[in-house]
């Protein structure tokens, strides 16, 4: 079969373009460690997670030095805790279900993102910095007050942060 | 060998029952363009809170509508409408029953209106049916049964129409045993073997897990299950509305051009690609699910990204075909020949418009699959930006274009007019530039798709490539002219049927530049591919397949349920049932009415 000499080159081109777009995301995995959402938490009952010991309280709570966990609950239509209170400069660990449909979880503007399925547990790990104030939105459709169900994520001092939960008050 | 024959005769002289055949389905994909195109601007100027004359609860109802209206209901009447005019012509013979063709038309009809009626009865509160489950209709938001019914009738009237086509390819095989498959009919049956494998998986989806849920037979169904099956179907499903394009593409748009195509191998390589790589990629879709491993992710991105080869070999082969036709008209110098281009033939310019917008929604199509480049974008309005360039322009505005080339070929009328025609493609070719561009942009702002007001009260988006009402602004301008350019186009069509017949419209397709005896035989041999497919099919799924069932079992770990619809169910079926099975034999007896 004959293949134009132009042909070859395009063919040519197109596979290195393949083979650069695959390199940049295994950068993105393996250097700067952008993880996927993956298959590391158990299964979990959506219609008992009142008896479930991280998501019948949903909060933010200390794991280590700098490193805080958030276990938050999407149901229709809105997010436990609100707001979710993170402190600056910290890692946080987010592990979030759904109580009854698929939920989206995603911090506007930023690359916090996933899908929130019942029965299922999202964990995704995020550096937080200086202190600002984001929004929270559901991104999947998830019933007709869709619209409404919004959140907050704020980012505050180390003081305020520590102030807030010897406070006694973990929302 | 049909050539002067064809000459002087167009397909309607040749094969008038066929051509009633490509008519009806044709006519049946704009009537859901046109219902789709009324949802469309209602939701554009509802989104930007430009004018909002629904509540916002009911935006649902239409989004679901304009989904499947058009991307079900639009794109596939039009393909098998096509490839029913393609199957017949490039044989050169006709069906071999007509019956089992208006059979498969009318089961596709019939699955279309009661999963469209379904979808429409959410506005009327009277009635206690609603399928406001969007396009993908993920558990546990549960639909009407009847919703999910229509949906089973419609596939297996696609799945008959495929059968159709085979058993016309073997009935010429029969007459003509040493000929390669003329390239027409092997993109047909390449595109349709793509869809039997792609169809079996959302068809299981429906017939084992939603139906008998919806039906109130099983309690639950495990949400992971049903979505990974729905994208197993929901990405080879845009490979399905994108193949008729690339026929037209390859075989029609040249000729219009002036030449030929360049190369019928490397057409034909390119859609034994698409058959192989077109379905294990659904994963894709779920890079931000949760349980599913990452190592699945990474596969599917890896498929993902070389399914990006046949399409960049669709754009060299396509440009050439046009500089060599334009260099047949006259036409010289590094870029001169641009010039000797028929760009007053709106047939013309509409296909190469939707192909450079092809490839502007082919990079932003690379940044979806870049999986953790994902992250940011989402389910954002970057990805409704993107389909609008793909589906939404690549594939619809080509159909519109080929139909001021195709409709006098199968009806003997002129087009009504082809200034119309010209005017209305590059309208829509600047709506959707100004709409896409928007969408995307705001996407990256991180405001969502599918919702009825993307204006939060706690929060204000950040600011980049301009704010986000001044993006509303153009993401409204567009989404009307994109309503105005529709409007011109079903007028136009409407006026062309109202036309006179005449004769001499008849306008013969070329063979290839490089035609099928240069290319290995070894291409033609379906089985192969097939199997190969199957065998991709197999390596990509079977695994995440069996770890999801493992995780939650087939029937879920503990999922409630979320019907969008809330009447007991057995009075909504029958009220429903009744006047709806006389509505559908209506309905059909009058469309072919007006066929006829």
């Amino acid at each position: 079969m004959h293949i134009h000499a132009y042909e070859k080159i395009w063919l040519a081109t197109s596979v290195l373009l393949i083979l650069f777009l695959l390199g940049s995301v295994t950068y993105g995995a393996v250097g700067p460690g952008v993880a996927m959402v993956s298959d590391t938490e158990p299964t979990i009952d959506a219609g008992a997670l009142d008896e479930d010991e991280r998501f019948s309280e949903p909060r933010v709570e200390q794991v280590g030095e700098n490193e805080y966990a958030a276990y938050v609950v999407a149901r229709q239509f809105g997010f436990q805790p609100d707001p979710i209170v993170l402190p600056a400069n910290s890692t946080v660990t987010f592990y979030i279900t759904s109580a009854d449909v698929i939920h989206g979880f995603e911090v506007a503007g930023t690359n916090a993102n996933t899908m929130v399925v019942p029965g299922e547990v999202s964990e995704i790990t995020v550096r937080v910095e200086e202190p600002q104030e984001y929004g929270l939105i559901c991104n999947e459709y998830c019933g007709a007050g869709h619209h409404v169900m919004e959140g907050k994520v704020n980012v505050v001092s180390q003081a305020a942060f520590e102030e807030r939960t010897s406070g006694g008050d973990g929302e | 060998m049909s050539e002067a024959l064809e000459g002087d005769r167009t397909f309607a002289d040749k094969y008038p029952e066929e051509a009633r055949i490509v008519r009806a389905a044709l006519l049946s994909s704009f009537l859901a363009l046109v219902i789709g195109a009324i949802l469309g601007i209602i939701q554009t100027l509802h989104r930007t809170d430009v004018a909002r004359i629904i509540p916002s609860t009911d935006y649902y109802t239409v989004l679901t509508a304009h989904g499947v209206f058009l991307a079900i209901s639009f794109t596939t009447f039009f393909l098998v409408g096509l490839f029913t005019w393609a199957v017949v012509r490039s044989l050169d013979r006709p069906l071999l029953n007509t019956k089992i063709t208006w059979t498969w038309y009318g089961l596709m009809a019939v699955g279309m209106t009661m999963t469209g009626v379904s979808i429409l009865a959410g506005f009327v509160d009277a009635v206690d049916m609603s399928a406001d489950v969007l396009f993908t209709f993920y558990a546990p938001l549960q639909a009407h049964p009847m919703f999910y019914a229509g949906l089973a009738v419609f596939i297996v009237g696609s799945w008959i129409a495929g059968a159709d086509y085979f058993r016309t390819w073997l009935a010429w095989k029969r007459e003509h045993p040493d000929e390669r498959i003329p390239l027409q009919t092997f993109m047909v049956l390449t595109t349709m073997a793509m869809w039997y494998i792609a169809s079996s998986a959302v068809a299981a989806s429906v017939l084992i897990f939603l139906l008998p849920w919806s039906l109130g037979l099983i309690d639950q169904v495990n949400p992971t299950l049903t979505r990974t099956l729905f994208w197993f179907f929901g990405h080879p499903v845009v490979y399905f509305w994108l193949m008729p394009a690339y026929l037209l593409w390859y075989t029609v748009l040249p000729k219009i051009a002036g030449g030929r195509l360049f190369s019928d191998p490397l057409a034909r390589v390119v859609f034994v690609l698409f058959l192989l790589l077109s379905t294990p990629v659904g994963i894709h879709h779920q890079y931000l699910d949760p349980g599913i491993a990452e190592g699945f992710k990474f596969i599917s991105m890896t498929n993902t990204l070389f399914l990006l080869l046949p399409s960049l070999l669709t754009a060299f082969t396509v440009v050439a075909s046009v500089e060599y036709g334009a260099r047949q008209r006259g036409g010289g110098g590094l870029l001169g020949w641009l010039t000797d281009l028929p760009w007053r033939d709106p047939a013309f310019t509409g296909m190469m418009l939707a192909g450079l917008m092809f490839a502007a929604g082919g990079f932003s199509g690379m940044v979806n699959a870049g999986m953790n480049i994902n992250y940011m974008i989402h389910n954002t309005i970057w990805v409704p930006g993107h389909f609008h360039l793909t589906v939404g322009t690549a594939v619809a505005l080509t159909f519109m274009a080929a139909t001021y080339w195709i409709w006098p070929q199968i009806s003997n009328k002129p087009i009504y007019s082809r200034t119309i025609g010209l005017v209305q493609v590059v309208v829509w070719f600047v709506g959707m530039a100004l709409m896409s561009n928007a969408m995307h942009a705001q996407g990256i702002m991180g405001v969502p798709r599918r919702t009825a007001e993307p204006e939060y009260t706690g929060f204000d988006y950040p600011t980049m490539f301009g704010g986000f009402e001044e993006l509303n602004i153009q993401i409204a301008i567009g989404g009307t002219l994109l309503f105005v350019s529709t409007v011109l186009f079903i007028g136009n069509l409407l006026l062309t049927m109202g036309n006179p017949k005449v004769s001499g419209l008849a306008d013969p397709l070329p063979p290839a530049l490089s035609g099928p005896d240069d290319s290995p035989k070894v291409l033609d041999n379906l089985r192969l591919w097939v199997g190969i497919a199957l065998t991709l099919v197999v390596l990509a799924y079977a695994l995440p397949l069996a770890a999801i069932v493992q995780r939650g079992g087939l029937l879920g770990p503990g999922v409630g349920t979320y019907p969008v619809w809330l009447a007991p169910l057995f009075d909504a079926l029958a009220d429903a049932a009744a006047p709806l099975v006389g509505a559908v034999a209506d309905a059909s007896a009058s469309l072919a009415e007006v066929v006829r």
